[in-house]
């Protein structure tokens, strides 16, 4: 009989569905099957002209009904999916779901498309006057909606029949995991049974693109999309900005078993550290990263010996592999350098906000397939950053644990571990 | 509400509960900034809102008073790399932090979780205004914009605009790095910041959390975000409750922030900190507004939020949007024991920091044994004595609902 409550007595926390979207397809069947072939989905733009860009790749989802709609829509529907196949599989019902929501989400601004229409709409005055003066005339609220932070996560509260005020978050690129930690809590403080969590970004526009452009955060090969995203080699030049979307029903050990739902995962921890150096650089010596691995460690109750497969960030910058690989080899010793590390924006790109969860969704996955991701594009390795990143080729690997790292601008960093049987 | 469910085994209970308690304050409005300057005005009765009515015509706004921003964020280049809404929330986190003595101590901050209720940044307009003038004259207006941002977007103006780079600038200039956390969803954010805080505190998870956000209304794209379904009052200015017929939606906005530094009691007490106020149940809610619920939704949060019997302060958040302010005023009319105060009257909607700011007025209130004078005569009613305890809300403007009760400690 598996324990019910940790280390700390708190519930333990189990997950019972899994649902995700990425380049690669919809849904986890389409999706392993790509990530475990090596299969990129990175391609070129062509949502938007790629004129004057440096730029013309990426992982966007171009294959949804909403995909041409703007990043709001997009977000909403790769949330949506990624969550029905959660709930589904959880064997619980999708329209009265009874948990709170926790959103990983961009943030929302209004579309250049409809700044457009609605500047073009007549010609009176200009400017910023003229955009207001239209804007109180409307007559409709769907262009407002798309401004509203909490919007999203208010559809998919009706959608699903959550319970509650939803919160929709963001730190960043750590987005999707902090959706996740939060959910954690709340089932052990006690406050729910069930809690749904979702990240989700859909909003690779032209101007995201710019604005990671400007900060030199981007990849600029273009011309082989697919070996674009090489985390950890020598050669890698940024990450690829990529869209998707990750959902985990979680629930308490407890009341999972006794609706006898199958338990596809357990969360045992979370942790979290903010770094103060730099608004989009770590701290050189890469402490807080390093303290972000030992708080999750410290909350799954679990050393480092106990830890078997690294789920990596791994986006692909000079920056954050070089930090990534510091601040585990700082916390795994000798150990790290055969012990298997995989990066799975190496075929999906970064999806943002999504990515904590995205990657959570793919970690419990490794586990209950037996089978690690490979990182792809591994040809040339960094040799300042000595790692077993499983190249090229997935492996088969029986893995009971796995630590999910997320680490975002504005000095945020998350981690997560997951076991695959209760303890 | 997220309640703490009595343990199935009350041999083992699930997390300790731990009482949560308010040491720090930090307030900017138009009104000034500090607990100090704001109960000096607020306490002045018939005292008359700050307004500038011409710079958005026809919108009215409450506009920041000046800030020395030196004060808050000792470096320039910090302040360089953060626009008005940063600074301005990192500046009301200074504050706060100040109020609690817990700035400058490190072993405090490095501890201190934060959880930040975060809109966006400010776009640049000018680079905005000669995209849209251009778009008059060219078709291939994707290709214009690739051309005009790529050429004329500061680089760093995008970590101005993301929002959880308040929280960013925040652990930069006040060195808070236990955790970061940024909550989006208007008024809503600011509930379930405070909500999450408090759970945090009252499981053992925290024993001292910054919260709280800030808004900046003086950028045309922040009344954009109300005005595209026609929420804003036009014409001219009113007080919160009586702007019901008039021109437009009813909301006047204001720049502003709150922070409030929550802790737990024994905290806060080994290390002798004075404590303003204890928090009461906060609890939170989704009516779905298009079926009729809002009103059902704020008789149950009233209920749920535990309030004492007798005569009882009410600090309203309403914004002044015809609808939900409606709603609120008729249940909180229904129960003649709530003498309301709408301080949206004075300081104007604001939005992410709405919340913060009403309970930070209700712990005030608790910490001077004394309530508000009337805001606004015609439609809230005189309260004497002390307050032991002290309700603030937030219905928000278009969804999304929290109260707080906020007790003596």
């Amino acid at each position: 009989m598996a324990n019910l409550k940790d280390h700390m007595g708190r519930p333990v926390v189990a997950v019972t569905g899994i649902g995700v979207v990425t380049s690669l397809g919809v849904g986890k069947t389409d999706n392993w099957a790509a990530l475990t072939s090596g299969k990129s989905g990175i391609h070129p733009i062509t949502r938007f002209p790629v004129d004057h860009l440096n730029t013309r790749i990426s992982g966007m989802v171009d294959f949804l009904p909403s995909s041409s709609k703007g990043a709001s829509h997009l977000t909403y529907e790769l949330a949506e999916t990624a969550a029905q196949e959660a709930v589904s599989e959880a064997g619980l019902d999708s329209g009265d779901f009874g948990g709170p929501l926790f959103l990983a989400s961009p943030p929302v601004e209004l579309d250049w498309a409809d700044r457009f229409s609605l500047y073009n709409s007549d010609k009176k005055d200009g400017g910023s006057e003229r955009l207001l003066r239209v804007a109180r005339a409307l007559k409709e609220l769907d262009i407002f909606e798309t401004t509203q932070f909490g919007s999203i996560a208010d559809r998919l509260a009706d959608r699903f029949g959550t319970r509650g005020l939803p919160i929709t978050l963001s730190t960043a690129c750590a987005s999707g995991a902090t959706a996740i930690q939060l959910g954690v809590e709340a089932i052990r403080r006690g406050e729910c049974d069930k809690a749904l969590s979702i990240g989700a970004d859909g909003s690779a526009t032209a101007e995201a693109l710019i604005r990671f452009s400007l900060l030199s955060a981007l990849s600029t090969h273009n011309d082989i999309p697919e070996k674009a995203s090489k985390p950890f080699s020598k050669d890698r030049d940024g990450f690829v900005l990529a869209e998707g979307s990750g959902a985990l029903v979680l629930e308490s050990l407890e009341a999972a078993l006794a609706r006898g739902a199958t338990i596809l995962g357990i969360m045992r921890g979370c942790g979290e550290k903010a770094d103060d150096f730099h608004r989009t650089r770590s701290k050189p010596d890469a402490s807080p990263a390093i303290a972000a691995v030992r708080a999750v460690l410290a909350d799954a109750g679990m050393s480092e010996d106990e830890i078997e497969y690294v789920n990596a960030h791994g986006t692909s910058t000079p920056e954050n592999d070089k930090m990534e690989h510091l601040s585990l080899s700082t916390v795994f010793g000798e150990r790290i350098g055969s012990m298997p590390v995989s990066s799975n924006k190496s075929m999906i790109g970064h999806t943002l906000s999504a990515a904590g969860a995205v990657e959570a969704a793919f970690s419990l996955m490794t586990m209950r397939e037996s089978v690690i991701p490979p990182t792809i594009n591994y040809d040339n390795p960094d040799p300042a950053i000595v790692l077993d990143v499983v190249p090229n080729k997935k492996r088969n690997a029986e893995v009971g644990t796995v630590l999910s790292n997320s680490f975002g601008f504005g000095g945020q960093n998350t981690c997560l571990v997951m076991a695959r049987e209760p303890v | 509400m997220r309640k703490i469910k009595k343990p199935a085994d009350p041999q083992q209970p699930p997390m300790s509960s731990h009482d949560v308690v308010i040491t720090g304050i930090g307030l900017v409005s138009s009104l000034g900034e500090g607990p100090d300057a704001h109960w000096q005005k607020l306490t002045q009765p018939g005292f008359q809102p700050v307004l500038d009515a011409e710079r958005f015509a026809p919108y009215t706004i409450h506009p920041l008073p000046e800030i020395d921003w030196n004060l808050q964020i000792a470096k320039r280049g910090d302040q360089r790399q953060m626009e008005t809404w940063q600074r301005l929330g990192t500046y009301a986190a200074g504050l706060a932090l100040d109020d609690a003595g817990i700035k400058g101590n490190d072993e405090l901050c490095t501890t201190m979780d934060m959880v930040v209720a975060a809109g966006g940044g400010e776009r640049d307009e000018a680079v905005d205004a000669a995209i849209l003038a251009a778009s008059e004259t060219r078709n291939d207006r994707d290709v214009l914009l690739n051309e005009k941002l790529t050429t004329e977007l500061r680089p760093t103006l995008f970590l101005a605009q993301l929002s959880n780079l308040l929280a960013g600038n925040i652990s930069i200039v006040h060195k808070v790095t236990g955790s970061s956390r940024t909550f989006m969803g208007e008024e809503g954010a600011g509930v379930s910041a405070v909500e999450t805080a408090a759970a945090r505190i009252g499981s053992g998870q925290s024993t001292h959390v910054l919260v709280g956000g800030a808004f900046q209304t003086e950028h045309s794209d922040m009344l954009l975000g109300y005005e595209l379904a026609g929420y804003l009052h036009r014409g001219l200015w009113k007080p919160v409750w009586q702007r019901q017929g008039s021109e437009g939606g009813g909301v006047v906005t204001g720049s502003g922030g709150a922070f409030l530094v929550l802790e737990q009691r024994e905290h806060a007490k080994s290390r002798g900190r004075r404590i303003y106020a204890e928090l009461g149940p906060i609890v939170s809610g989704r009516a779905r507004r298009r079926l009729g619920e809002l009103d059902a939704e704020i008789v149950a949060l009233l209920k749920q939020a535990e309030l004492p019997a007798g005569e009882l302060l009410t600090i309203s958040g309403a914004s002044g949007a015809h609808a939900a302010t409606a709603a609120e005023k008729a249940a909180l009319d229904a129960n003649p024991a709530l003498a309301v105060r709408g301080f949206s009257t004075l300081t104007g909607h604001m939005k992410e920091a709405q919340f913060p700011f009403a309970v930070a007025l209700a712990a005030m209130a608790i910490d001077r044994k004394a309530g508000y004078p009337v805001f606004d005569a015609t439609a809230e009613k005189q309260f004497d004595g002390a307050p032991k305890a002290v309700l603030a809300t937030a219905i928000g403007y278009h969804q999304f609902e929290g109260m707080g009760l906020i007790k003596a400690a």
